[in-house]
């Protein structure tokens, strides 16, 4: 026993000396990048020199790490301290959109994009309540070993594998997209090599070493991504108040931010904008409702505008714009319908005034904010039993050496999330301000560089258009896109571009500890569940890890190519992994550990159910799914149950698949004690 | 023996139970509450921030954080007093 403590004792010291020695270096690089910076290094080069040397970092640990024993490879040989698997989960929860997109989120919706803060957190209360000590009581490889050994048979491991595969492979080819985006910005390369330069990072860690790599490299991931994030936050901070404690700094610069927004909703140069956009948007409801005849007419109108601006000589920038115009025309009415009431609506939303930032549910009509807190309070429940749901994040339980590690590295987790989450509603704010009070109000001909920057790589991005050509910007002339205030919140900012680089490795580091997890949750599923337990159960240990390292490759490739071609709407995809975990891991992981009669009828039964609810949902309610699926137009109106948006589907999909479960394992109630046997030892003190 | 035993046992799951369903309606009040109120508590302030603003942003996940922690030091405790009247039984 004191030999092992020792020896434990001595292998954490060996670890916080491994992982101080790498921050003290990655910092010292970041001051030589400075460095170089003010001594005229080229800015593509900042962004190759962070890109190479943190993938190269990343791949070191993944090959000192690499391993083919099975304990090792599925579960870093249980024996990561509470700290460190703290820190791996947070990194594996961390997916680029949580780097990037909260604190964007927050920016655009103000107090109602905290239910991203308020879900993504409070779901580790159930974690640690409802799901980690026991999981890691269980003590196997995955989840559906869990659903396969709980209710017996291979139905529930099956489905558990599918619903796995299906919450997993969506959010993996989210990672993989946005790591393509992010080498892209950060070098310039092409978005397709990109993305293979990125897998090429991913694999060699899980590739060689499995969890292990992966466990050692995330918490190097978490480091990076921790400084990254802090940073540019403080720095703002400090540049702005004086005040070196960002959520300090943001509590003062609110009131001024709050004042502006006052100022700017009565200020009679915004309201000539809003109303230009509001004659935009009346005019496309004339157009769609004109349809299918506006169809010709203004096809024609756009033929005839062309040739005049032609005959008469306009600048060369008009008849491009025109002659770009007549290129993307819709090709049929029905899209045509479909363009023009999306540019109804958001011409109409551009025609608002400006959200007061703290304002809770803020709505016209007192109506309309109960349907705002309504959907709020749903995403907030949806998002934390999600959270509790996804496997890759559960699966992070088994790797901890005992129960009480496994409880305590839930805190650890929830400790390291927060160190950036609470920082996301600050840089908000900070970067809010200096758009209010640097931005709106220059004249169009001084605009600062990031802007042409931005708004050249891509026009959603940010969009500054000088509506009523007074040569000054509006608060109403900008559009924001949600990644644009990270990545450029350094520039906005006015900080040297060599934070921009941190900036993106940081992401990237988001990304790929994402990815990572994501990848073995799906490959460990498909060999050792699928393959493994049951269809050929006689395999010996290094040829499972073997197809376990093939199916892995396969994966990662399949989502590669996924990414590459472009799907529809990627982060609508991410928000509904949450709620397919939702619907179908939490009830009935939570309802085998804690209720002895939830069996396997009913666990099936309860999957099931709770799968087809949401999609159900989702299928009814999100516009272009409705029309890839069924093909009703987007245009139709959209039937929302109680207000809630498809994204939180889950709040139908869980208590669906609770009320199944126990009803069928109570139509089919058997005694079985081999399960009571299993439940009764989860319970046991370990 | 093995009565007594099983009696601790169930002594250190009904502990559990009960712990966990106090720990989860704190969960509860914290996060639902406050978002529901929203609108009218938006009028109070707590360290110059809109009280319901700063509970969503930073009251209610450092509450996640103390429940989560007191969950797992809690029953460490527990962990080890069962672990001991094991023991003392056998």
């Amino acid at each position: 026993m004191s030999q092992d403590s020792t020896s434990q004792q001595s292998f954490n010291a060996q670890l916080f000396r491994g992982y101080a020695v790498y921050a003290v270096g990655f910092c010292l690089l970041v001051l030589l990048l400075a460095l170089l910076e003010i001594m005229g290094l080229e800015r593509h080069w900042i962004g190759y020199a962070f890109l190479l040397v943190t993938v190269a970092l990343y791949a070191g640990i993944g090959i000192m790490c690499r391993t083919s024993d099975p304990v090792e490879y599925y579960v870093a040989g249980r024996r990561v301290p509470a700290v460190y698997n703290g820190m791996a989960t947070a990194a594996d929860w961390m997916s680029v959109a949580s780097f990037i997109g909260v604190a964007g989120t927050l920016y655009l919706t103000g107090y109602n994009g905290l239910a991203y803060i308020l879900g993504w957190t409070g779901g580790y209360v159930l974690v640690a309540l409802f799901l980690a000590p026991y999981l890691r009581k269980f003590g196997r490889y995955t989840i559906p070993d869990f659903l396969g050994a709980r209710f017996g048979g291979s139905w529930p491991r099956l489905l558990g594998v599918f619903c796995a595969v299906f919450c997993s492979f969506t959010y993996l080819v989210a990672q993989i997209y946005g790591v393509g985006l992010i080498i892209t910005r950060m070098t310039g390369i092409a978005f397709e090599l990109g993305i293979f330069i990125a897998l090429g990072g991913v694999l060699v860690c899980s590739f060689l070493g499995g969890m292990r790599a992966v466990t050692w490299t995330q918490v190097g991931q978490y480091i990076i991504l921790l400084i990254a994030y802090l940073v540019p936050v403080i720095w703002l901070a400090v540049k702005q108040t004086g005040e070196p404690v960002p959520q300090v700094a943001a509590s003062s610069v609110l009131q001024q931010v709050t004042e502006r927004e006052r100022e700017l909703t009565h200020d009679p140069n915004e309201l000539s904008v809003r109303a230009l956009w509001k004659d935009r948007s009346e005019m496309m409801q004339v157009r769609v409702s004109g349809l299918p005849e506006t169809y010709e007419t203004e096809q024609q109108n756009l033929r005839l505008r062309l040739l005049r601006a032609r005959a008469n000589d306009a600048p060369m920038s008009e008849v491009r714009l025109l002659e770009r115009e007549l290129a993307a025309y819709p090709k049929s009415v029905e899209d045509a319908r479909m363009a023009w009431s999306k540019a109804r609506d958001d011409y109409a939303v551009r025609a608002a005034a400006p959200q007061p930032h703290a304002e809770p549910f803020a709505s016209r009509t007192s109506e309309s904010s109960d349907a705002v807190r309504n959907n709020f309070l749903a995403i907030v429940l949806c998002l934390m039993m999600g959270t509790a749901g996804l496997p890759h994040i559960l699966m992070r339980s088994f790797t901890t050496p005992s129960v009480d590690a496994a409880r305590k590295s839930v805190f650890w987790s929830l400790l390291f999330i927060l160190l950036l989450y609470l920082m996301a509603p600050a840089l908000a704010i900070l970067v809010k301000f200096e758009i209010y009070s640097d931005l709106v109000g220059t004249r169009f001909a001084d605009l600062p560089s990031w802007v042409h920057a931005w708004s050249a790589l891509d026009r959603s991005l940010l969009n500054i258009l000088d509506l009523n050509k007074d040569g000054i910007v509006q608060l109403a002339e900008i559009q924001v896109g949600t990644d644009v205030v990270v990545l450029a919140g350094p520039e906005i900012g006015g900080l040297p571009y060599v934070i921009s680089g941190l900036v993106a490795a940081g992401a990237l580091a988001a990304a790929l500890s994402t990815a990572d997890g994501l990848l073995l949750t799906l490959s460990s599923a498909l060999s050792h569940d699928t393959l493994f337990r049951v269809m050929s159960p006689k395999m010996g240990p290094g040829q499972r890890v073997l197809l376990s390292k093939i199916l892995l490759l396969i994966v990662a490739f399949a989502a590669a190519w996924a990414a590459t071609s472009t799907p529809a709407d990627i982060l609508f995809l991410v928000g509904a992994a949450f709620s397919f975990a939702a619907s179908t891991f939490f009830p009935v992981l939570v309802l085998g550990i804690f209720w002895k009669g939830a069996n396997k009828w009913g666990a099936c039964c309860g999957m099931v159910a709770g799968l087809c609810v949401t999609f159900v949902y989702m299928i009814q309610a999100q516009p272009w799914l409705r029309h890839w699926v069924l093909g009703i137009s987007t245009s139709e109106p959209i039937n929302l149950w109680w207000h809630i948006q498809p994204i939180a589907a889950g709040v139908f999909g869980a208590p669906a698949a609770f009320v199944v479960i126990v009803v069928v394992s109570l139509l089919t109630r058997q005694r079985n004690l081999a399960t009571d046997a299993l439940v009764d030892d989860l319970r046991r003190p370990d | 023996m093995r009565p007594a035993k099983s009696s601790s046992r169930n002594h250190y799951w009904r502990h559990n139970i009960i712990l966990i369903v106090g720990l989860l309606c704190a969960w509860w009040l914290v996060t639902f509450v406050p978002a529901y109120f929203a609108i009218e508590l938006s009028q109070y302030f707590i360290f110059g921030w809109p009280f319901s603003f700063w509970m969503a942003a930073f009251g209610g996940p450092l509450f996640f954080l103390l429940i989560v922690g007191f969950y797992a030091w809690w029953m460490a405790r527990q962990d080890q007093r069962a672990r001991r009247v094991i023991q003392e039984d056998v």
